[in-house]
């Protein structure tokens, strides 16, 4: 792998070709803010909280840093007022499902987000399927997916595959962002098991 | 049919075709493209066979079913040759007539013809209709004289001559050059350059590459690439096959709608053709280069016209975009070099290696090459399909070729580019059509859609309608997209419900920004424009919803009210009988009144009320006039008060 040079507020990063923006910026110790994204998973870039901006081939451009790949003589602005004014506005969109998140408080507080800017939503879930892809990628189980699209897909637990490895693994619950995951969780195994202890008839 | 194995073949082929073909014969050619299937061209098509038949003309004429004419509001479309009297609108019924009076006495059916809504003269052949008078049909133009299901009519008019050139003349460079130097830019969305595209996957590293052909069009309102396909499917083969020699691929994709039926069943049909014949397949006219090509059906949704979507479908995975951020020409289908370009951007590859870059860059604008094929719908005299050169004005497409606006009423904007495109007003129907005048408009060229819209046509309700259908075709994967145009939506909703907030507009603005900075790909970057263009050029009628709760255009059902003016009605009692929701007081020779408590402003009142009377008003942005005291609702007329 051959060296990149780019510079990354103002600092000169030296980073393997084939990183991201995001790695070689946490290679130097530069914080960029992210939700969606885990380092055992494939890069995602649905969240975009981790938009910076750059300057590059002659123009000046938003790109999702965990997803970008460095080049040489990259600019990278990781704060800029239209970097923290999209940040503000996407954290905005999110507050409305999930205000009391901890995880998105904190950053409501540094880009001065207003939880209340848009009326609630009933799915606390921002969908950034961390649950899904650690699923599917690490336990190889699939075992919660996305249905439909738009303003209407929403994350499920397939019941056939979730009543045999969901039990005993549980994994997916401490990467949610949101804590929907574990409201959604329990609602299936409650939907699914209606005895009052709420364990499969099988574990009884 | 032994294959073709050279360029000298197929020409000896075409010679033999054409010999075959007596020109002065007369043929029957039915525009049998999906529109005109909708208006009834089977039905037309069952009784031309008959009537052939029964006249005893078997053996005299022939009858060919061709794809998409374009005139579409006029359909089911007759042309005959070799004469080229053209027939509109023909029922079963006219059949007979056409085959005794045209084919048998050569005489022409004045009833059936086009008549000029100007001139209110008869006009007999299609090429001198207004519609079609300022057309430049390059692309198109084939479409009429060709039965999709018979590979020898495309060859008749020179098919797969492009094909045998670019294999037997040129080198896979030299028709890259070719199609650069014409300028050819895509005509599926952005515009991007062809022959750079072209470039930049033949440059890209590895050994496996795909072209690809994007069918997937689905713009509400747009069907020029599903009728090129219906009606001209070799023309993309063709042009595709072009592309795989220039860049190095041996594999191909047509992903088309399932919801184009009539197009997936005749690509299958053309491509075993050529293959039968040697333009597809091993050893391609005797050249030693490869293709082959595969039907992809798209399982319907909107979003996987987005090419890296597109190839994720191809994947077998659920189309959702992927960044681009390394160009799918490097890094497309399975992470290999793929080469996209949509339906009319191939069919018009034959015609650039055929006539040369510079014909093809004699035609058009100085950014934008070629011509253009628009769909033109909406409020518009004659809806259908246009294809025009680069650089005409808005105003020549919608009054010299669309003949202007139905029923007397006033043009207010043109919507061009689909659910990513934005609205043109009036002030700049003098513009110049082409990629870069329509984007710096605010809109976009998208496929070719333009969907032209009245006075009646409320712009906030046309920026909500559009907003409706992304939010239910995003894949909803990034937060900007989704959760931007879920907010756009419910404030949009809001005003035209009478419950906009001050702010509003600048709410709006602001979350377009983001949508359209932060999204991952180009559906999401772009859903924000038609708020943004209807915002650019009819702020003022946002301002009446939100601050007067008026609709200026009388659509939005919450904002308006209907009244019955007692001084025009004369208590004929259609309004009273035909309302659903019984709404309607009164009785014979009693004035109306509408409680409004039960009106469910369905506007059947208003369409019901003759003419003559014109006593029904809609009322929006001003309270409605208390009703007529009940004592005082009899009305006596002139005459009986004599």
């Amino acid at each position: 792998m051959s060296q990149v040079t780019l510079e990354i507020d103002g600092t000169k990063v030296q980073a393997e070709e084939g990183m991201t923006i995001l790695e070689a910026a946490r290679s130097v110790g530069i914080s960029i803010p992210t939700l969606c994204h885990h380092d055992q998973l494939e890069p995602y870039g649905a969240c975009r909280i981790c938009t910076v901006e750059i300057e590059g081939r002659g123009r000046t451009n938003l790109v999702a840093a965990c997803l970008y790949p460095v080049e040489q003589g990259l600019v990278v602005r990781t704060r800029s007022e239209r970097v923290d004014k999209t940040r503000k506005v996407l954290l905005e969109l999110m507050l409305a499902h999930a205000p009391d998140a901890p995880e998105m408080q904190e950053l409501a507080r540094e880009y001065g987000a207003d939880k209340d800017r848009f009326d609630k939503e009933s799915s606390f879930c921002i969908l950034c399927g961390l649950c899904v892809r650690y699923c599917a990628e690490v336990k190889k189980n699939n075992a919660v997916g996305f249905v439909d699209r738009g303003t209407r897909r929403e994350i499920v637990f397939i019941p056939e595959i979730a009543s045999e490895v969901c039990w005993d693994c549980k994994e997916c619950f401490p990467l949610c962002p949101t804590e929907a995951l574990q409201a959604s969780f329990l609602l299936t195994r409650a939907l699914m098991s209606p005895s009052p202890s709420g364990k499969p008839e099988s574990e009884k | 049919m032994p294959r073709i194995n050279s360029a000298t073949e197929l020409e000896k082929l075409r010679k033999g075709i054409l010999s075959g073909r007596d020109p002065d014969r007369p043929c029957i050619t039915l525009c049998s493209g999906t529109a005109c299937h909708a208006s009834g061209s089977t039905e037309v098509a069952a009784s031309i066979e008959e009537e052939i038949k029964k006249q005893g003309l078997s053996d005299k004429v022939d009858f060919r079913r061709t794809g998409c004419h374009g005139f579409c509001e006029k359909g089911p479309i007759i042309v005959i040759h070799p004469e080229k009297i053209c027939y509109l609108q023909i029922e079963p019924k006219d059949v007979p007539e056409i085959v005794s009076q045209t084919i048998k006495e050569k005489k022409v059916v004045e009833r059936l013809l086009y008549t000029d809504p100007a001139t209110n003269e008869k006009i007999v052949h299609e090429s001198e209709i207004p519609f079609y008078r300022n057309q430049e049909r390059v692309v198109f133009g084939s479409n009429g004289e060709i039965d999709p299901a018979n590979i020898e009519d495309y060859l008749a008019l020179g098919g797969y001559s492009g094909l045998a050139k670019a294999v037997s003349q040129m080198t896979p460079e030299q028709v890259l050059e070719e199609v650069k130097k014409s300028n050819l830019r895509g005509r599926g969305g952005g515009g991007f350059p062809a022959g750079r595209k072209w470039e930049e996957c033949r440059n890209a590293s590895g050994d496996t590459k795909y072209v690809i052909v994007n069918a997937d069009e689905g713009d509400p309102g747009a069907y020029m690439d599903r009728s090129l396909l219906e009606g001209n499917p070799h023309s993309v083969l063709e042009g595709l096959t072009i592309g795989a020699y220039a860049i190095g691929a041996h594999e191909g994709y047509i992903y088309v709608r399932q919801e184009y039926p009539l197009a997936v069943e005749n690509v299958g049909i053309a491509i075993e053709q050529a293959e039968e014949y040697g333009f597809l397949g091993e050893n391609i006219l005797g050249s030693g280069f490869d293709f082959r090509i595969k039907v992809h059906r798209g399982a319907g949704a909107f979003v996987s016209g987005e090419s890296s979507a597109l190839m994720t479908a191809i994947e077998g995975k659920v189309g959702e975009p992927r960044p681009k951020y390394i160009h799918t020409a490097i890094k497309g289908v399975r992470d290999r070099p793929s080469c996209l370009n949509n339906v009319e951007t191939w069919a018009t590859v034959p015609l650039i290696i055929n006539k040369g870059a510079d014909w093809f860059a004699g035609l058009g604008t100085e950014g934008s090459k070629g011509t253009k094929i628009f769909s033109l719908v909406g409020k518009v005299n004659n809806t259908g399909l246009v294809e025009v050169p680069m650089g005409i004005t808005l105003k020549d497409i919608i009054y010299g070729l669309g003949g202007g606006i139905p029923g007397g009423k006033k043009f207010k904007a043109v919507q061009t580019g689909g659910p990513s495109g934005g609205c043109i007003p009036e002030e700049q129907l003098d513009m110049q059509v082409d990629f870069d005048q329509l984007a710096k408009a605010g809109s976009m060229m998208g496929s070719g859609g333009m969907i032209v819209m009245d006075e009646d046509t409320c712009m906030v309700d046309v920026a909500r309608y559009f907003l409706d259908f992304l939010s239910g075709e995003s894949c909803g994967k990034c937060v900007p997209c989704r959760e931007g145009i879920r907010q756009m939506l419910k404030i949009l909703t809001n005003i035209t419900r009478g419950e906009g907030r001050e702010g509003d507009i600048e709410r709006l603005e602001e979350l377009s920004e983001v949508t359209r900075d932060a999204s991952l790909c180009a559906l999401g970057k772009t859903a924000a424009n038609p708020v943004l263009s209807t915002i650019r050029y009819f702020r003022d009628e946002y301002e009446a919803h939100i601050k007067e709760k008026r609709c200026p255009a009388y659509v939005c059902k919450e904002l308006i009210s209907y009244y019955i003016d007692p001084e025009k009605c004369q208590g004929c009692m259609i309004c009273f009988r035909q309302c659903p929701a019984e709404a309607i007081i009164g009785g014979k020779n009693q004035i109306h009144v509408i409680d409004q408590e039960k009106c469910t402003k369905c506007g059947t009142c208003f369409e019901v009320c003759p003419a003559r009377f014109d006593a029904v008003r809609k009322l929006s942005g001003e309270p409605v006039p208390p009703p007529v005291a009940e004592e005082a609702r009899e009305i006596t007329r002139k005459s009986e008060a004599k």
